[in-house]
Parts: structure tokens; sequence; C-alpha cells
């Protein structure tokens, strides 16, 4: 007999929770492409949706294979399944994830190398983006100067979302969390000089602009692309179908 | 001519299409999609009273695109950008000789800029010379994503690609105007990047390089590259509808563009049927940052917006503009002082 599978919808929701979209640096449950959640007997199944049919199949497949990782966590999961609906590469990524053929793999000729270049360039742009929302909150709440921002260390930041995502993308891309340490740093966690502090300052606000951006973007193709669906928002649809109760 | 509170507007649309997106000119499930998605994109970013229906977003023809742009719309002159797409229409998604039977048609009001593919080497480039000749070409529209057999784009900087934009000095081509956005089957990091742009537009200084788009979903990419070269511009197509749905992200991207490339550098294009200019037009003209964000940004004066709208375009494609529509100094020029941005004393972030 096979184990029971025994795992919830909240630990399957919860999951997902910690895949993100890598260029909007959000998270895929609350930009609505998780469509549905299905579980029986044998495991889950999650299909996901994306805003477009062009939404690029790197994206596409980075979310896709990350969602299949996070849920392959779950203890006692048993057989997990991820579909990408409605796409120009579905058939191509959802058999290779069905295959665990990797981003090479699944594509064959069409890929270059693999996605680890990809995934540190958006790490890096979601940790400046962090950084900055950090660095403005604290100019608003302090009467510090704009030059005197390279002395911050991370024990100077208010505790809450801000400082709690900063920490987080700084692991993402190996930084170090310990509270001395300075918030402003460049991708490698070497400290910026005093001067160019203002300057990096203002870029890292472009490059928040630009994923808060492209996150409006997606979030309204996908309201639009699926106004008459069957979820309610960003909801996914979650179906029961087990005969056995779990745990 | 749009006019506003006693002031005058010169409207170049320097972003319209003509296209055909019906079935019966589809080849594949991808012509499908490819206009499913643009409907998404009019459907989502439009105010409610000007969405089209599904049949004739597919295709509306030459009457009602003379009458979107010319008649209700404002337009002085609009520039076509071509997307072929031969891989998903028979006939290519982008109408070629329908548009430049509307250029005939209305002399003065209309240029074609066609498209090339450097990978198709040496043909190509003797295509580039007819089309060159035959289309009169002052400009070229170029998607380095495209797919191309096995390829899944092409770089600015590969030696193909140079050797295209040096016959387009040669042929007298100077705009090019480079898809770097919203993709369309791309697969490796390449073909979002626009650094391509930035070692090119070092290089040809005799061109000028028109990043679509913005670089959306890279606009702080695009930003840094153009503060470094003085002959790269940024079209608004895309970026401006934000205008109506999200206000507040449109002052963002709006600021940031005259922080960083200037006002002489931003040109206006509605991306035309995804978007008619009419409402762009008037929302832009009515738009200013919201008062609280003033600290952030500074207010958009009339003069900003008469570049943006019509008089930056103008001076790239030698368009007459009538002598009560002019500033007196001029729009566009390449020569200006580059934006703020590019003044302060910094090294390029990593």
């Amino acid at each position: 007999m096979t184990a029971v599978v025994v795992c919830t919808e909240q630990d399957v929701l919860t999951a997902l929770s910690t895949v993100t979209d890598p260029e909007l640096d959000e998270s895929i449950t609350d930009l609505g492409f998780v469509r549905s959640v299905t579980l029986d007997d044998d495991g889950v199944t999650v299909h996901l949706r994306l805003p477009t049919a062009f939404c690029s199949p790197n994206f596409a497949y980075l979310m896709a294979s990350d969602s299949l990782d996070a849920l392959r966590l779950i203890e006692d999961i048993g057989e997990v399944r991820v579909l990408l609906d409605d796409h120009h590469d579905s058939d191509k990524i959802n058999a290779g994830l069905a295959a665990d053929a990797g981003y090479v793999g699944t594509f064959g000729s069409e890929a270059e190398d693999s996605l680890h270049e990809l995934r540190r360039m958006f790490r890096s742009k979601a940790h400046a983006a962090a950084m900055e929302r950090c660095v403005e909150a604290h100019l608003k709440t302090t009467d510090l100067g704009v030059n005197e921002i390279y002395r911050l260390t991370l024990s100077d930041l208010a505790s809450g979302k801000a400082k709690a995502a900063l920490l987080r993308r700084r692991i993402g891309i190996g930084l170090s969390i310990c509270p001395a340490s300075r918030v402003f740093v460049d991708d490698d966690g070497k400290r910026i000089p005093p001067e160019s502090v203002p300057m990096r300052l203002r870029f890292a606000k472009s490059v928040r602009i630009s994923m808060e951006g492209n996150a409006h973007f997606c979030r309204g193709l996908l309201a639009t692309r699926y106004a008459d669906s069957e979820s309610v928002g960003a909801t996914p649809r979650i179906t029961n179908l087990r005969t056995r109760s779990p745990r | 001519m749009y006019e506003k509170n006693g002031e005058k507007y010169f409207i170049v649309d320097g972003h319209v299409h003509i296209w055909d997106g019906r079935a019966s000119n589809q080849k594949n499930v991808h012509g499908k999609q490819f206009i499913d998605c643009f409907y998404d994109y009019h459907k989502n970013l439009s105010p409610e009273e000007v969405v089209w229906d599904y049949d004739t977003y597919t295709y509306y023809g030459s009457e009602r695109f003379e009458r979107d742009l010319f008649v209700d719309g404002y337009v002085d002159h609009a520039i076509f950008q071509a997307t072929l797409l031969s891989d998903f229409y028979h006939t290519g998604f982008g109408q070629t000789d329908e548009a430049l039977a509307l250029v005939a048609k209305n002399p003065g009001k209309l240029t074609y800029n066609h498209a090339y593919d450097p990978r198709h080497e040496e043909a190509g480039l003797e295509q580039l010379r007819k089309d060159a000749d035959r289309m009169n070409l002052q400009g070229v529209k170029l998607y380095t994503a495209e797919w191309h057999g096995d390829s899944r784009g092409y770089k600015l900087d590969e030696p193909w690609s140079r050797r295209y934009l040096e016959e387009c000095i040669k042929l007298g081509i100077k705009n090019i105007h480079v898809h770097k956005g919203p993709t369309i089957r791309p697969l490796d990091r390449d073909a979002f990047d626009v650094s391509d742009v930035d070692k090119v537009a070092t290089d040809y200084l005799d061109l000028r390089f028109v990043v679509e788009h913005v670089g959306l979903p890279r606009l702080e990419d695009f930003c840094w590259i153009a503060t470094q070269e003085s002959n790269v511009y940024g079209g608004l197509a895309v970026a401006l509808p934000f205008i109506h749905t999200r206000p507040r992200y449109f002052a963002q991207i709006i600021g940031e563009l005259l922080y960083w490339i200037g006002e002489d550098k931003i040109l206006f294009g509605s991306d035309y049927a995804l978007w008619t200019p009419k409402w762009l037009i008037e929302k832009f003209v009515d738009f200013q940052i919201p008062e609280d964000m003033q600290s952030e940004y500074a207010p958009i004066t009339v003069e900003q917006k008469q570049k943006i709208l019509g008089l930056n375009a103008a001076a790239l494609y030698d368009i007459d503009v009538p002598a009560d529509l002019q500033l007196a100094e001029p729009a566009g020029q390449e020569g200006v002082e580059v934006a703020a941005g590019a003044r302060e004393p910094e090294s390029v972030p990593s």
C-alpha cells in the first residue's frame, strides 16, 4: 500500500507562496498565477497560468519548476504534478517538468545554458529595490541626510515588512544579515563609497519603479485574460478528491 | 494639431500599424495568441468607452485608420513601425502594401519604416537596398528578439547586424527603432537585454536609436544607457496608456525618463491600434505630476509636452512644422545638454 497522502490545502498554498516571479519579485499566489489545486489520494496537481501566451518561456519555466521544488518539500505530499496552461510553450514545459528534464533538457537546442545567470540578475535587482524601499522609509522617519546613508546598518532599520523583505533578498544573493552589516552595499555585499551613494540610490529607485510597474501590468493583463474564468480574482480553485481523510 | 487652453501641439504619432490579425491570415496558433495578447493589452489599458470589439480589432482597414488618426485623433504626422511576424501570419502581421498605399494617399502625413533581419545575411542586405529605394526609408523597426528558425533572436552588435547598420548609414536610413520591451517568444536572457543598443550607439553616431517601449520591462537599464549616449531616444508606446489606469505609476515613469534622458529624447507613440491616439493625447496634455509627488519630480511644462508629443520626432524625421507650432529652441536635437541623470559624476552601477 502506498503512503497515505496527508498534507493539507494550506500546506500546498503556503509552499506555492514561497515561489516568486523572478522579474516582479512577488509571490505567484499573490499575483494570481496559481489557477487550481487538486488534491487526490495519489498526491497534488497544480495548474499555473500567466498573463499572456507570450510571457517569456524562461520565466514560465522557472516559476513552474520552482513550484515543483517547493511542493516536493512538503512531507507526505505524494506525487506532485505541476502544469502550465495556455502558454505557447505549455506542451514543451509540461513534458519537461513531468520528466524532470531541467531547463536545457526541456528546451533542447533552443536553450543556450541554464538559468542561473538570469536568476542571479533578477535577485540582484530585487535586492536593489528592497534596499531602496528601506532607505527611503528610513529617510522619511529620521533626519538622516542622504550623504549619511552609507553609515546605516541593518540594526538601524525599523522592523516590519520592508526590512523582512530586504533580509530575504540579502539571503537570496548570499549577503550577511548580521545586524551590524551595512545596508547600502552592492550586489557582492561591498560597501559603496559615500559620495556614490546618492546616485546609486537614485538608480535603485528606477529599478524599484520598473519592477512595480511590471507587476501592475501583469496583474492587469491576467485579470483581463481570465475575466470570465472559474476562479475569483487571484484565488486558486481548490478541489479535494480524496477518498481517505487526511491525518 | 491639438489645442488646449490656448496652447497648440504639433502631433507626431511615432508608432502606428495597419495590421491583419484575422483568422484567415493566421498561419498557426501563435498568430491567434499574438493578436489575442494585443487585444488583452488594448482591453486592459484603454478607457472603457474606446474599447473595440474583437473582430474590429483584428482588422480595421485603411478608412478607420485615417479617421482614428487624422480626423478624430489630432495627428499631424504618423510613422508606421513594421511588425512582420512572417512565422505567424501568411501575409505578415503588419500590412506593408496597404501601409505604402496610405503613405501615397496622404502625402506629407505618413512615414513608413520597414524591417530587416540580419540573419538573412547577404540576401537580406540586397533586399534592404531594394526596400530602401522602393519605400523611401528613413527608418527601420527591428525585433531583436524575434525567432527565426533555431535562433531565438540576435544582438545589434553582432557582425552581420553591424553590416546592416553600416548599410543603413549608406542608404540614408538614420532612425533605428528597436523593440525592447514586451517580447515575442524570447528564450534566453539576451533577448531582453538593452546593452547591445549601448554598444552600437557608441559606434554609430550617425544613427539614432529609438528604444521602443522605453525598455519596459527594463526601464532602468534603458535609462542608464540613454544617459550615456547622445543618440539614444525612448518611444513611449505601451508606457503612456498607464496614464489612464495607473496615473501615479505613469507619473513615476515619465518622471524617471525626464530625469535620466531628458525632454528632447522622449517620443510619443500610440502603438495604434493597440490604443487610439485621441485619448492618449488628451490625457497627456491634461496630465500633471500629482502634487504630493512634486517633491520627487518637477511638474511637467507645456513646452516639454510639445516636444514629447511631436516636435522631437519631427526633428528626427525632418517633418515640416508650421511656424506657429514651433518652439524658440529647436526640439529633439542631438547636441542638446544631456539629462540630469547623466550629469552626475558617477561610475556605472554594476
